[in-house]
């Protein structure tokens, strides 16, 4: 059965193999250039203080390179699902073959648990290698990226180290048991890619959040918190804080962020300005026409400590990078737990109702 | 002799269609067994259910005297043609008996060599670009190689031309023989069944009509001519499969053990053909006067 399985399988997975090759050697022969330009320029940055300048250059000059790896990563364990596990069975359903095969002297169990064993065990070895690759190579991006690309940010967190396992896994096996429902491989395929389309948004939005409670903490504002100050007009001051980072914690997945006065009340106002891309206008009552605070005192910077001496505060809660691999483990050991069901549902569907 | 199929009360259904119902049958082994009906009889039916691909809706079945496709040794007893006799389209001739070597512990391998040069099939060919004949030869082959104490072909010959049917049919007699093989194979055409068949089983309407070795149903069987009169007026030892009327004759198929006394008639031997054929016409009489009426 190995060997029938190995015989079906063995163009798509030369052709996974040759694709991952030629990702992975390229990733090895540009990626020691971007980690020595990456130590080069902490080293001239630390001295005098302007890491914060070089990252933004740094990781603004890759970050189309970042976005796109990142994508191949998330849409390999798809790609499985849809190529490898859709066709699975409802290849031999549609030519008949399920028929030639189940007559031979093995039972169907074991013909789906090689085929589903082996091709799922490629699966999870090509969604490693792809994952782990790129996690390796953008490690000096990552200690660079903007808080909205953070290493626990949705995107990226999905994208590295072995949670792509565990989709490429479920994706597979997701594939194969909606093919046994569905029978027809190209409806199959659809149905799979919007199943687990649905389940990767999901995921990061309704269940990633709570796999540890999340860091409840108020943060002085200060460059890493805020995008900066607005006074138009004369009215009151304008705060644009961040919504996706608290400072001291970079790399933190901040989960809310908000703008609280010194009585610790939240502020909800923002007298309907929007400013730059993740962050929100908050407007607080202080002096726009003269002090610290005035058009005149704004470029001295001393608005900010101002505010700060107010009272003015943000509250946020987040998960921070050091939750990187446990949060890892456990999204993975979801995934896991979920293609375990799945494939025990495929057997007892091929038990009771297949054919 | 054990039996190779016994079957009690067994039924399929499918959603509320009942494919397959009270079929009873009891099929001793050695016979080249021919089941014969009308498409939708329920063939397909009742071999998918002989060779496991089918779990039972009512009744019990047991092949060889075990549950059908249950344990990898039963899966090795029965060998199973399936319809169109599909064969991986990727895959060459060779990788064909080598998947069967791989996947039949009794695998004949010195056989299916022999077997696949005789026919003329090349090794390296893929099994996509064979003909219809070599692609149901191919089949067979695997079928045959597996050194199964049964074989099932479910409608064989279906998709090969008249020479090819006939070379098939051929080739699959004297495997039987070869080996001591049983074999149970079905057709809707009883002219393909007739050369090789010993035993026969009639499906029609999802029911079985008529099972039973062909020298003791065409002994048993007989055509009565004569003037034209209802079928309550024959012996009461003659049972009626089928009635056919003219304006001044009557025609029927009858079952009786005693011999026609009866100087009115004139008794005549059946073809299997037209046995079957009065078989899977029996609801015609079964419905009784209304029907004879019509067909004046």
């Amino acid at each position: 059965m190995i060997w029938l399985t190995w015989r079906q399988f063995r163009g798509s997975a030369a052709m996974m193999a040759a694709v991952l090759v030629v990702f992975a050697a390229v990733l090895a022969l540009t990626g020691p250039n971007l980690a020595s330009e990456y130590a080069a320029g902490v080293a001239g940055c630390t001295p005098d203080n302007t890491c914060f300048d070089f990252f933004d250059r740094f990781f603004s000059e890759y970050d189309l390179l970042f976005l796109a790896l990142t994508l191949v990563v998330l849409i390999l364990p798809a790609l499985v699902g849809l190529f490898w596990g859709a066709p699975l069975i409802t290849r031999e359903l549609e030519a008949g073959t399920h028929l030639l095969v189940w007559n031979q002297s093995i039972t169907r169990g074991r013909w789906l648990a090689v085929k589903l064993g082996l091709t799922g065990l490629a699966a999870m070895a090509a969604a490693g290698v792809c994952g782990l690759a790129v996690t390796w190579w953008s490690d000096p991006l990552d200690k660079s990226a903007v808080p909205e690309m953070a290493q626990m940010a949705p995107v990226v967190f999905g994208a590295r180290g072995i949670a792509p396992m565990g989709y490429a896994a479920f994706a597979f096996v997701l594939g194969v048991t909606v093919g046994m429902l569905v029978r027809r491989t190209l409806p199959a395929m659809a149905l799979t890619m919007v199943v687990f389309a649905a389940i990767q948004i999901a995921m990061p939005l309704l269940v990633r959040p709570h796999l540890m409670p999340p860091v409840a903490g108020t943060f002085e504002l200060g460059r890493e918190n805020m995008d900066g100050l607005g006074a138009p007009g004369g009215g009151s001051l304008q705060i644009f804080l961040r919504t996706s980072a608290v400072p001291g914690h970079a790399g933190a997945w901040v989960l809310s962020s908000k703008l609280v006065d010194p009585s610790g009340r939240t502020i909800s106002s923002g007298d309907g300005s929007s400013g730059p891309s993740s962050t929100i206008v908050r407007a607080v009552p202080v002096s726009t026409t003269s002090g610290p605070c005035s058009a005149q005192g704004l470029p001295t910077g001393g608005c900010t400590a101002e505010i700060n001496r107010l009272g003015y505060r943000q509250q946020a809660t987040y998960q921070p990078l050091e939750r990187f691999w446990p949060f890892q483990w456990i999204e993975t050991g979801i995934y896991a737990l979920l293609t375990l069901g799945l494939a025990w549902s495929s057997f007892w569907w091929l038990r009771r109702r297949l054919s | 002799m054990t039996a190779v199929l016994e079957a009690q009360a067994l039924g399929r259904k499918y959603g509320k269609r009942w494919a397959l119902r009270e079929c009873t049958i009891d099929i001793p082994a050695g016979h080249v067994v021919g089941l014969m009906g009308p498409n939708g009889a329920g063939k397909t039916t009742l071999l998918k259910l002989a060779s496991g691909q089918l779990e039972p809706s009512t009744g019990g079945i047991s092949v060889l005297g075990g549950r059908p496709g249950d344990t990898p040794a039963q899966l090795a007893k029965v060998g199973f043609v399936a319809q169109d006799t599909p064969v991986y389209a990727g895959l060459t001739v060779a990788e064909h008996l080598r998947l069967g070597a791989r996947l039949n512990p009794r695998w004949d391998a010195a056989m299916a060599r022999e077997r696949i040069a005789r026919l003329g099939l090349v090794p390296a060919q893929r099994a996509g670009k064979l003909s219809g004949g070599q692609r149901a030869q191919l089949a067979l082959t695997l079928g045959l190689a597996k050194r199964p104490e049964l074989l099932i072909l479910d409608e064989p010959v279906a998709s090969l031309d008249p020479l090819a049917r006939r070379e098939f049919l051929q080739g699959l007699r004297e495997a039987a023989v070869a080996h001591r093989l049983s074999v149970l194979l079905s057709s809707h055409l009883v002219s393909d069944l007739e050369r090789i068949c010993d035993y026969v089983i009639v499906l029609a309407d999802s029911r079985v009509q008529m099972a039973g070795e062909v020298d003791q149903l065409l002994a048993a069987h007989h055509r009565l001519t004569g003037p034209r009169r209802d079928p309550d007026r024959l012996p009461a030892d003659q049972h009626v499969i089928s009635a056919g009327h003219t304006e001044r004759q009557s025609t029927y198929v009858v079952r009786t053990d005693a011999p026609n006394h009866d100087p009115a008639w004139t008794a005549t031997q059946l073809s299997l053909e037209d046995l079957v054929l009065a078989y899977m016409d029996k609801r015609t009489v079964d419905n009784g006067r209304a029907v004879l009426e019509v067909r004046r």
